[in-house]
C-alpha cells in the first residue's frame, strides 16, 4: 500500500441560518498524524463528517491522489478506507453484545452475503486477531457493557482498522481517558501510523497534539486559517490563530479577603468509592480538588449534593450541620452543583434558555398560587444572558442550539438565579474552547469576590494552579494532601495525585 | 421561536413546517368540510354536542395520560381504572344503597390506591412505566370484574341469593353524564389541566423531569414527587373518566372502560403534534380528541361499519405521531 495523499478541495457547508464551513481547503496523508484544531464552533467536527459521509449536501471537492471522489454517505467514505471514532463511544457499540461481534459488526451485517449462520469461531478468532495485532489485553468473548470508556474506544479502533482502513478519524479521543489510558491510545495510534494508516487527531489539548502529531490544521468560525508541520510552530502561535488574537493571562485571578468558614465536609464515605473526604470553604475561597480520572473526584460532588447516598460523614454550613438526603435539600440549603456531565445532567437541551435558567429557582419567578410569571423570567433571563455573554439569538433558542461554552454558561447562569452561597464545579471547561473558558474563569472569581464558597474539581492542573486560592488532592476516593496553591507546583499536586506519599 | 427562515431553506422543506405546525388543525377542517359535503347534516348545533358529548369521556382519560407523558411516563391502566371507577360507583348506589357524595369518594379512592400502586413500583422499584402499568391493567381489570363477580352491575339486576338489588342512582349523578354537564366537565378539566401545565410552577417542574430526569434532580427539583404526583393525577382523571361513564349509560358493563384506552393514548399522542408543541398538553389532547371525535361521527353518518373505524382511527394516529417524531429527527 503506497502513500495515499488526501485533499478537501474548497468544502462548504450550510444548515438552516449558518454557513458552518467555508471553503475549507484540508490535506493529509497516509502515515501521518494530522492535528485538527479550534475553538468549538469552528467546524473541525463538521468537516470530518462531512469526509466520513454524514452530510450530503456539501459543495467542494474530495481527492485521492489527485483522483477526485465522490464521498456523500457512510457507505462511500468506508469504500475508500475513510473510518470515524465518535467522541460518545456508547452510542457506536451495542452493550450485550461481545467484544468481537461487536468488532466484526460491520462485516456481520454488511458482507454475510447469502450466508444465513453466524460463525463464532471465525468471528472470535478475526477480532481476537485484530487485538493481537494492537497488542491489547481484551478478551474477544467480553461482554462490552463491562469494558471501561477506554476499552471501548479501543473496541471501536478495532472495528475500524477490522475494515479497510486509510484514515482514522478520532474526534477528542482523550477527553474522557485517565493519564495512562492516553498514553496507551497513543501507543496504538503510533502503531498504526507505522502500518500506513493517516490519522486524524482532533483535540482541544495541546500538549497532546505536540507530543504525537506531525502536522498541524488549525480552524475557526468554519474557515481555514493555516497547516503548518508541528515542529515548525508553537502552542502560544496555534491558540493565537484559533482566537484570531493574542491570548493575553489565561487565568483572570483576583486577590480577594478570605472570610469565616462557610462550608465543611468531615469524613464523608459511601460503600463504594469515597473512603475519607475532609474538605472545607471558606466566603470567598476558590478551593481546588485535584485528582485524576477516576480518583472520585464526580463521586464527591455527588455525595455532597446529596444526589448520591453516603455511608457515614458529615456535612456543615455556616458551622451548623444539616442533613441532605437528596439534592432538592441541597439546593434549598444553598449548595450548587454544575455537574460534569452537562448534557446528560446539567442542562435541558430541548427547552429553551430561559427556562434552564430559571429552573432551579422556578419559586422565584411565580405569583400566588404557584402560577408562572413569564414576564419576570424572560427579564431575569435576559440580564443573565448579557451578564455571563452567552452568545444566543434570543433567550427563546433552545439550548441544544448553542456551543458547549455557551451551554455551560447556561448551567452556570440557572445557579446565579438561585442565590447559592456555595459552588461545586465539576470539571466546568470540559469540551469548552479556549475563549469561553476564560469568561468561565471570570465568573467564578467573580463569584468568590462575591463572597461564595468555591469548589473546583477537576483534572486539569494547569486550572487548578491558575485559579484556585488552596488545593486538596484526591486519589482513590480519598483526600491525600491538602497544598497552598502559591506554594505548590504542577509536578506536585501530579505527584500526589498518582498515589505518591510524602516521606514524613 | 424566532423565525430564522434563510433563503438557502427549501421550499419543501418550509412547507413541512407548516405541515407539523397545522397538519392537526387543517385535516379537522378538511374533515368538516368533506363531511359537510356529503351530508350538509353533519354542522347541525344537535351533531356538534353529539360529538362533543361523544368525545368527552375520551378526552377526560386522556387527559390523565398527557400528565403521565409530561414527565416521560406513560400510564397505560387508566382504561382499567376507569372500569374500576365504574363499577364502584354504580354498585355504591345499587348494592349498598349509599349517597352520590360517597359512591363518589369511594371510586376517587379506589383509583388513587391503583395511582399509589403505579408511582410506588415506577419510582422505588423503579419498573419501566409502559411495561408496569401493562400489569396494573391486567390487575385492575381483575379486580374490577372480581368486583362484579364478572356480571353486569345495574339497577334493580338479580343478586346472587336471588333477590333483587333495591339501590337506586341519585338523580344527581345521573345528570354528570347528560348534556350540557358532560361537555361542561370535559372543558373544565381541560382548561384547568393546561393551566396547570403551561402556566404553573408545578407543571413546568413536570416538563423538566420529563425532558431530562436527572437535570431536574440536579437542580434540585424534587423529582420523585412530582412523578408519584403525575400518576396519581392520571389515575384520577381516568377515575372521572369512569364515573362520567357510569352516569352516562347508568350501568357497570364488564371491562367498560377499557375501549377507552386506545382512543385516549391516540389523542393524547395526537396532540404532540398540534401547533407543532411536540410536547403532551391538554390542549393539543383535547384537540386529538376532536378529530377523532370528528372522524367516527362523520364516517358513521356516512354509514362506514363501526368495526372499521379503529382502522381509520389507527392510520390518523400513525400519520400525526409521523408528523412529530420525523420533526424531532430532523
Amino acid at each position: 500500500m503506497g502513500q495515499t495523499k488526501l485533499e478537501m478541495k474548497n468544502i462548504s457547508i450550510e444548515f438552516p441560518g449558518v454557513k458552518a464551513l467555508d471553503n475549507v481547503d484540508f490535506v493529509t496523508e497516509t502515515g501521518t498524524t494530522h492535528a485538527l484544531i479550534g475553538a468549538n464552533g469552528a467546524g473541525k467536527s463538521t468537516l470530518m463528517k462531512v469526509l466520513s459521509g454524514a452530510y450530503d449536501h456539501y459543495t467542494g471537492e474530495i481527492y485521492f491522489n489527485g483522483e477526485k471522489v465522490e464521498i456523500r454517505n457512510p457507505k462511500d467514505a468506508q469504500e475508500h478506507g475513510i473510518q470515524i471514532v465518535y467522541q460518545e463511544v456508547d452510542t457506536a457499540l451495542i452493550p450485550y453484545l461481545s467484544v468481537g461481534e461487536n468488532i466484526l459488526l460491520n462485516k456481520t451485517v454488511n458482507d454475510m452475503g447469502k450466508k444465513q449462520v453466524v460463525n463464532w469461531k471465525e468471528i472470535h478468532n478475526e477480532a481476537t486477531e485484530i487485538l493481537k495485532s494492537m497488542n491489547l489485553d481484551i478478551s474477544s468473548k467480553k461482554l462490552v457493557s463491562e469494558l471501561t470508556l477506554a476499552e471501548k474506544q479501543m473496541v471501536l479502533i478495532a472495528r475500524s482498522i477490522s475494515k479497510k482502513c486509510k484514515f482514522l478519524i478520532l474526534d477528542e479521543p482523550t477527553a474522557p481517558l485517565s493519564n495512562s489510558e492516553t498514553e496507551e491510545l497513543f501507543r496504538i495510534v503510533e502503531d498504526l501510523k507505522k502500518k500506513g494508516v493517516g490519522i486524524i487527531f482532533i483535540s482541544h489539548r495541546m500538549p497532546e497534539l505536540f507530543r504525537i502529531c506531525d502536522d498541524i490544521t488549525v480552524m475557526r468560525n468554519g474557515k481555514f486559517i493555516i497547516k503548518e508541520k508541528i515542529k515548525n510552530i508553537t502552542q502560544n502561535e496555534v491558540v493565537e490563530h484559533m482566537l484570531g488574537r493574542k491570548l493575553d493571562n489565561q487565568f483572570p485571578k483576583v486577590q480577594v479577603d478570605i472570610g469565616e468558614k462557610l462550608f465543611e465536609v468531615k469524613d464523608l464515605r459511601d460503600d463504594d468509592k469515597l473512603n475519607g473526604i475532609n474538605i472545607e470553604v471558606r466566603e470567598g475561597e476558590i478551593v481546588g480538588v485535584a485528582g485524576l480520572v477516576g480518583a472520585g473526584k464526580t463521586e464527591i460532588t455527588k455525595a455532597i449534593f446529596g444526589a448520591e447516598p453516603i455511608t457515614s460523614g458529615k456535612i456543615f454550613l455556616r458551622g451548623k450541620e444539616i442533613k441532605l438526603k437528596s439534592p432538592y435539600d441541597a439546593v434549598k440549603q444553598g449548595i450548587a452543583l454544575v455537574p460534569e456531565e452537562r448534557r446528560k445532567e446539567g442542562i435541558l437541551v430541548l427547552e429553551s434558555v430561559a427556562r434552564n435558567l430559571t429552573a432551579a429557582n422556578l419559586g422565584n419567578f411565580t405569583r400566588k398560587g404557584s402560577f408562572l410569571n413569564f414576564k419576570k423570567e424572560k427579564k431575569a433571563a435576559r440580564e443573565m444572558i448579557d451578564r455571563l455573554g452567552i452568545k444566543t439569538p434570543s433567550e427563546e433558542t433552545l439550548v441544544q442550539n448553542l456551543s458547549g461554552g455557551n451551554q455551560q454558561k447556561v448551567a452556570i447562569g440557572k445557579w446565579l438565579l438561585s442565590h447559592s452561597d456555595v459552588f461545586i464545579f465539576d470539571e466546568p471547561t470540559k469540551g469548552v474552547d479556549v475563549g469561553a473558558k476564560k469568561d468561565i474563569y471570570e465568573l467564578i472569581s467573580n463569584l468568590a469576590k462575591n463572597k461564595k464558597g468555591i469548589l473546583y474539581l477537576t483534572s486539569e492542573l494547569p486550572e487548578i494552579l491558575g485559579i484556585t486560592d488552596r488545593v486538596y488532592v484526591v486519589y482513590d476516593g480519598k483526600v491525600v494532601k491538602e497544598l497552598e496553591t502559591e506554594k505548590t507546583t504542577e509536578q506536585e499536586l501530579l505527584f500526589y495525585s498518582t498515589g505518591g506519599k510524602a516521606d514524613d | 421561536m424566532t423565525e430564522n427562515s434563510s433563503p438557502a431553506q427549501k421550499k419543501t422543506f418550509s412547507f413541512f413546517d407548516f405541515l407539523y405546525k397545522y397538519g392537526t388543525l387543517l385535516t379537522i377542517a378538511l374533515l368538516i368540510i368533506i363531511f359537510t359535503a356529503l351530508n350538509p347534516a353533519f354542522l347541525d348545533t344537535s351533531n356538534i354536542i353529539n360529538i362533543l358529548r361523544s368525545i368527552s369521556i375520551v378526552t377526560i382519560i386522556a387527559i390523565g395520560i398527557t400528565i403521565s407523558l409530561s414527565v416521560d411516563g406513560l400510564d397505560l391502566s387508566v382504561g382499567s381504572t376507569a372500569s374500576l371507577a365504574n363499577v364502584i360507583v354504580i354498585s355504591m348506589f345499587v348494592w349498598y344503597g349509599q349517597n352520590t357524595f360517597v359512591a363518589l369518594v369511594a371510586a376517587l379512592a379506589a383509583s388513587l390506591i391503583v395511582g399509589l400502586f403505579n408511582s410506588f413500583m415506577i419510582v422505588k422499584v423503579k419498573i419501566p412505566d409502559m411495561i408496569l402499568t401493562l400489569a396494573t391493567m391486567f390487575i385492575v381489570q381483575g379486580v374490577a370484574l372480581t368486583y362484579s363477580k364478572g356480571a353486569t352491575v345495574s339497577q334493580n339486576m338479580v343478586m346472587p341469593d336471588g333477590s333483587y338489588a333495591t339501590g337506586q342512582i341519585s338523580e344527581l349523578f345521573s345528570k354528570i353524564g347528560q348534556v350540557p354537564w358532560i361537555i361542561i366537565i370535559m372543558l373544565v378539566i381541560v382548561v384547568i389541566v393546561h393551566l396547570f401545565l403551561n402556566y404553573t410552577k408545578h407543571g413546568r417542574y413536570m416538563y423538566v423531569i420529563g425532558g431530562n430526569e436527572e437535570a431536574a434532580r440536579l437542580s434540585g427539583i424534587p423529582v420523585n414527587k412530582y412523578k408519584v404526583l403525575a400518576y396519581l393525577l392520571s389515575a384520577f382523571f381516568a377515575a372521572i373518566g369512569g364515573i362520567v361513564l357510569a352516569s352516562r349509560v347508568m350501568t357497570a358493563e364488564v371491562n367498560a372502560g377499557g375501549p377507552y384506552l386506545m382512543d385516549a393514548v391516540a389523542a393524547a399522542f395526537i396532540g404532540l403534534s398540534v401547533l407543532g408543541s411536540g410536547k403532551p398538553n391538554a390542549f393539543g389532547t383535547f384537540i386529538g380528541a376532536v378529530l377523532i371525535g370528528i372522524l367516527s361521527n362523520g364516517l358513521v353518518m356516512l354509514s362506514v361499519p363501526y368495526y372499521s373505524m379503529d382502522i381509520v382511527k389507527g392510520a390518523v394516529l400513525a400519520l400525526a405521531l409521523a408528523l412529530t417524531y420525523y420533526k424531532r429527527k430532523s
